[in-house]
């Protein structure tokens, strides 16, 4: 078995125009284990990985799985190499129910008609053997993020598969329900599965897999059992340096209230209540974190601060004037800058270049704009400035922004923020879709921002993001503050518990959301 | 809020607008600078080219099928389009409100309104400019004809702009309110020009003919030709301008791509939107008025042979760029006046030269696609 490996990927090319995803990255897979892709966003895991699943064609390279050479061109054909993969944005059509979402595509178009029955009691079976909590007659739109995913994950299993690729599994997950998948995991190894996990979380990695390879630049840079690495190792192999795991922060001295939140409520787009009553301050020279499983109303909350949506209750304060109701271009002339998470539909505008992107809130301003008419002398000088600061990566200042991967995309978005110089700093998923490089750069750059005296709101899912910059954590539980911790990581357990619903100590706030439904 | 379209117009990129922003500085690396401006616009008109070529090509197998020799045929176009200066100024006459209407709709699409109804805001430009050219007796001809045109084109952007708030206040498809207003605007012509506007002295429903003192200026004796067309090659480089190189023009085409962004921004999308879609009226309306005034000199019904459609066309075909505008402007009125040509001089059916424009309208789309599809990188 040594000598003939499960799954061989050797010298894989891809390239999208003049973007090189995958540069002549090899790996082997051996049958039984759980093996870690690791690396940056934009090393080229998923790429890889979409082409192992029939996704992606390669450019060159050869695929040996099972001692045969493969050749896919569409994921059905995986599937019927018993290949299967979960991927990081959910394939599931939200208002058809498990079983018809499991029927679509199979060979036979009538199979949604005559075999829900048998699927249904396969599903169920399946589901019980792993565990799994899956209803075949529930409707997606129903279930949470966690759900849904080991809905994706069971699916592959019910196709029949024996080699299962995860992409960033845990990216959406509690800590609670990422110990529960971690567990999944093995349990699908002992039944003779072989499973591929790609990753950007160090921790993760060293608790669940077998072996690791780290992949940098398209390339796999660095392969080894996981019992014979540490994460310092591999955290230098992803970034090709050492990394500061833990960011040098002095305690902070906050000043002045700059921003008084008080019984704020607002709904989400189909009208429901999202945020219910949140009332906080953050301080000029402080970080405020908000935790929370993604849909508890933070991403809501951000939308009504920074005036993208309305409230419908409560006050907003910045530097003691109520700024509820106002434009949010009203509200960015008031020194509050956003960095808000959902980049492509908000923060950027993909099919225009850099410099255009970059003037998004002063494209009718000095010294961009001149007379009516924009300036691209200056436009092009501040870019290339912030491109040179932020260390960011690109091809030049008018090559359009979708041209640049996601960190350097959101590299760019904080330099622009940042050099708005602000007074409150509202920040949405710093982190997403960034690399470790890139995190470590642009958290530096808002801890910077604090020692500057600016108040800072920091909403995110990433705990780790939030124990590295923040002052103090509220925890946010369906539209509410259900407690505020301190950023120690030895709490982890009881901030897990508050983001699930439950108080730390006494009884359930509410049960928690995966017992309550099912 | 993405909405979808009928018309699938050819991606957002600002095309030439940037083109040579990043190039090295003037002196030495002069030609450096050329040879880069020269590799984009050399890129942005090779695929409506493409597209036009592959159009014709298949037009010509469709001519031979129907037993038509598709050399012949187009010899007989090509040369009796452009036989003469005469043949050519009606070509460019033809040209002028295609253009107009081209290059205002160029701004729409830019803001990814789609005014389908530069028709009718032709015929409401028409109608202005008529009341106003009938009254007013003993004004300097320079002031009336001024005044002519201004009335044309404030009534074509009034014309859109109902279908713009129609939009913004009841999220009203402006695809649907302008087809609408099409309707409204020409029946109402029919019954000025039949009632309110009728020359008493002429027996068919025409409104009273112009003073001469009032005909826009022609240029070109003894053709048709007149300063329209000027007119338009202006207003296309300024809407270039706007477009591509103004802050307000810039907030039309953020709103276009991405109005979320435009949001986030702190750009207000209503009123872009009201902006782009008056914009493109005024310059429908503008039409409807130059064609008036230099052309018909009175209104009567059906004065558009469907400018108002045809020149979406144009627009497109221009990947929404006014200076493209101008060029593929002229190609659709030589299509029109060759379909003509090739009618009597060729016997082939007018239809068959519908055809013709259906097809490079289809294959602009399709390049459009196409190079959306391969341009964009996987995340």
């Amino acid at each position: 078995m040594a000598d003939q490996p499960f799954l061989r990927m050797e010298n894989i090319h891809k390239r999208f125009g003049n973007v090189v995803a995958s540069a002549g990255a090899t790996i082997d897979v051996r049958q039984g284990e759980i093996y870690a892709l690791l690396g940056e966003n934009g090393a080229g895991k998923s790429v890889l990985m979409n082409i192992l699943c029939g996704v992606l064609t390669p450019n060159s390279g050869e695929i040996v799985f099972r001692g045969a050479p493969l050749r896919l061109g569409s994921p059905s054909e995986a599937i019927r190499h018993r290949i299967g993969m979960v991927h990081q944005h959910f394939m599931l059509v939200p208002n058809l129910t498990v079983v018809e979402n499991y029927l679509l595509g199979k060979e036979s178009p009538f199979a949604v008609l005559t075999g829900l029955k048998e699927a249904a009691a396969r599903i169920r079976a399946l589901s019980d053997h792993y565990g799994l909590d899956v209803r075949p007659e529930a409707y997606i739109r129903d279930l949470s993020v966690g759900e849904r995913q080991r809905v994706e994950i069971l699916k592959v299993l019910f196709h029949g598969i024996d080699l299962l690729v995860l992409d960033e599994p845990t990216a959406v997950l509690t800590p609670q329900e990422t110990n529960r998948l971690l567990d999944l995991l093995r349990v699908l190894v002992a039944d003779g599965k072989t499973v591929i996990f790609i990753s950007h979380k160090l921790d993760e990695v060293m608790r669940v897999s077998d072996r690791v390879s780290v992949m940098r630049d398209g390339k796999v840079v660095f392969t080894t059992d996981t019992k014979s690495t540490n994460p310092r190792e591999l955290a230098r192999m992803m970034v090709g340096r050492d990394v500061l795991m833990d960011l040098p922060t002095k305690a902070a001295t906050p000043g002045r209230t700059v921003l008084a939140v008080e019984n704020l409520h607002c709904n989400n787009d189909i009208g429901l209540p999202a945020v219910r009553g949140v009332s906080f301050e953050v301080r000029a020279g402080e970080i405020v974190g908000v935790a929370g499983v993604s849909g508890n109303g933070q991403s809501e909350l951000a939308l009504a601060l920074a005036g993208l949506i309305p409230a419908t209750e409560g006050a907003i304060k910045l530097n003691g004037e109520n700024i509820r109701g106002l434009s949010p271009g009203e509200i960015g002339r008031r020194a509050m800058a956003h960095i808000p998470e959902d980049r492509h539909k908000l923060a950027i505008v993909l099919p225009l270049p850099l410099t255009e992107n970059v003037i998004l809130q002063r494209y009718n301003q000095a010294p961009f704009a001149k007379g009516g008419l924009l300036a691209p002398e200056a436009i092009a000088r501040h870019t290339r400035d912030l491109l040179q600061r932020f260390k960011v990566k690109a091809g030049g200042v008018d090559s359009p922004i979708q041209t640049l991967s996601g960190g350097n995309q959101q590299k760019l978005v904080v330099a622009r923020e940042l050099a708005r110089r602000p007074d409150f700093l509202l920040i949405s998923q710093l982190t997403r879709g960034i690399d470790i490089g890139a995190m470590e750069f642009v958290m530096q750059e808002i801890l910077k921002q604090r020692e500057l005296g600016k108040a800072i709101l920091l909403i995110s899912t990433e705990l780790e993001e939030l124990f590295a910059l923040s002052d103090r954590i509220l925890v946010i539980y369906e539209g509410r503050i259900v407690g505020e911790m301190p950023p120690d990581r030895n709490r982890l357990d009881e901030i897990g518990l508050l983001m699930a619903g439950n108080a730390p100590a006494g009884g359930a706030v509410r049960p928690p959301l995966d017992e309550a439904r099912l | 809020m993405k909405r979808s379209s009928p018309l699938a117009v050819p991606g957002g990129e600002s095309g030439l607008a940037v083109a040579d922003e990043n190039s090295p500085p003037l002196g030495k690396m002069g030609q450096a600078r050329l040879l880069h401006w020269a590799t984009r616009a050399l890129k942005a008109i090779l695929p409506p080219i493409a597209a036009v070529a592959l159009a014709l090509l298949v037009s010509a197998a469709l001519l031979a099928f129907n037993g038509f020799p598709a050399t012949d045929v187009f010899t007989i176009m090509v040369t009796g389009v452009f036989h003469d200066v005469r043949s050519t100024s009606e070509v460019l006459l033809k040209a002028t409100p295609l253009i107009l209407i081209g290059v205002g709709l160029c701004v729409a699409f830019r803001c990814s309104i789609w005014n389908i109804g530069a028709e009718g805001q032709l015929y409401a430009g028409a109608i202005a400019a008529t009341a106003v050219g009938v009254s007013f007796a003993g004004l300097p001809a320079w002031l009336h004809i001024a005044l002519i045109l201004a009335a044309g084109a404030a009534a074509g952007a009034f014309w859109a702009a109902i279908a713009g708030l129609l939009r913004i206040f009841f999220n009203a498809s402006e695809i649907v309110t302008t087809i609408m207003l099409n309707y409204i605007a020409i029946i109402l012509t029919d019954f000025l020009v039949t009632g309110p506007l009728k020359d008493p002295a002429a027996s068919y429903p025409q409104s009273a003919k112009f003073l001469r003192d009032l005909w826009l200026l022609r240029f070109l004796p003894p053709t048709r030709l007149h300063i329209g067309i000027l007119i338009a090659v202006a207003l296309a480089v300024a809407a270039y301008v706007f477009l591509f190189r103004s802050s307000a023009g810039y907030a039309v085409r953020v709103v276009g791509i991405n109005p979320h962004a435009a949001r986030y921004a702190g750009i207000n999308v209503p009123k872009n939107i009201l902006l782009a879609i008056a914009i493109s009226g005024a310059m429908a309306g503008l039409a409807g008025a130059v064609e008036i005034d230099g052309v018909t000199f009175r209104l009567y019904q059906d004065i558009s042979p469907g400018y108002g459609f045809e020149a979406i066309a144009v627009a497109l075909l221009a990947n929404n760029n006014p200076l493209g505008a101008i060029f593929s402007g002229i190609l659709f009125a030589a299509l029109r006046s060759g379909s003509e040509l090739m009618q009597i001089n060729a016997q082939v059916p007018q239809v068959l030269v519908f055809v013709i424009q259906g097809l490079v309208i289809l294959s602009v789309v399709g390049f459009a696609a196409f190079k959306r599809q391969t341009a964009r990188p996987a995340e």
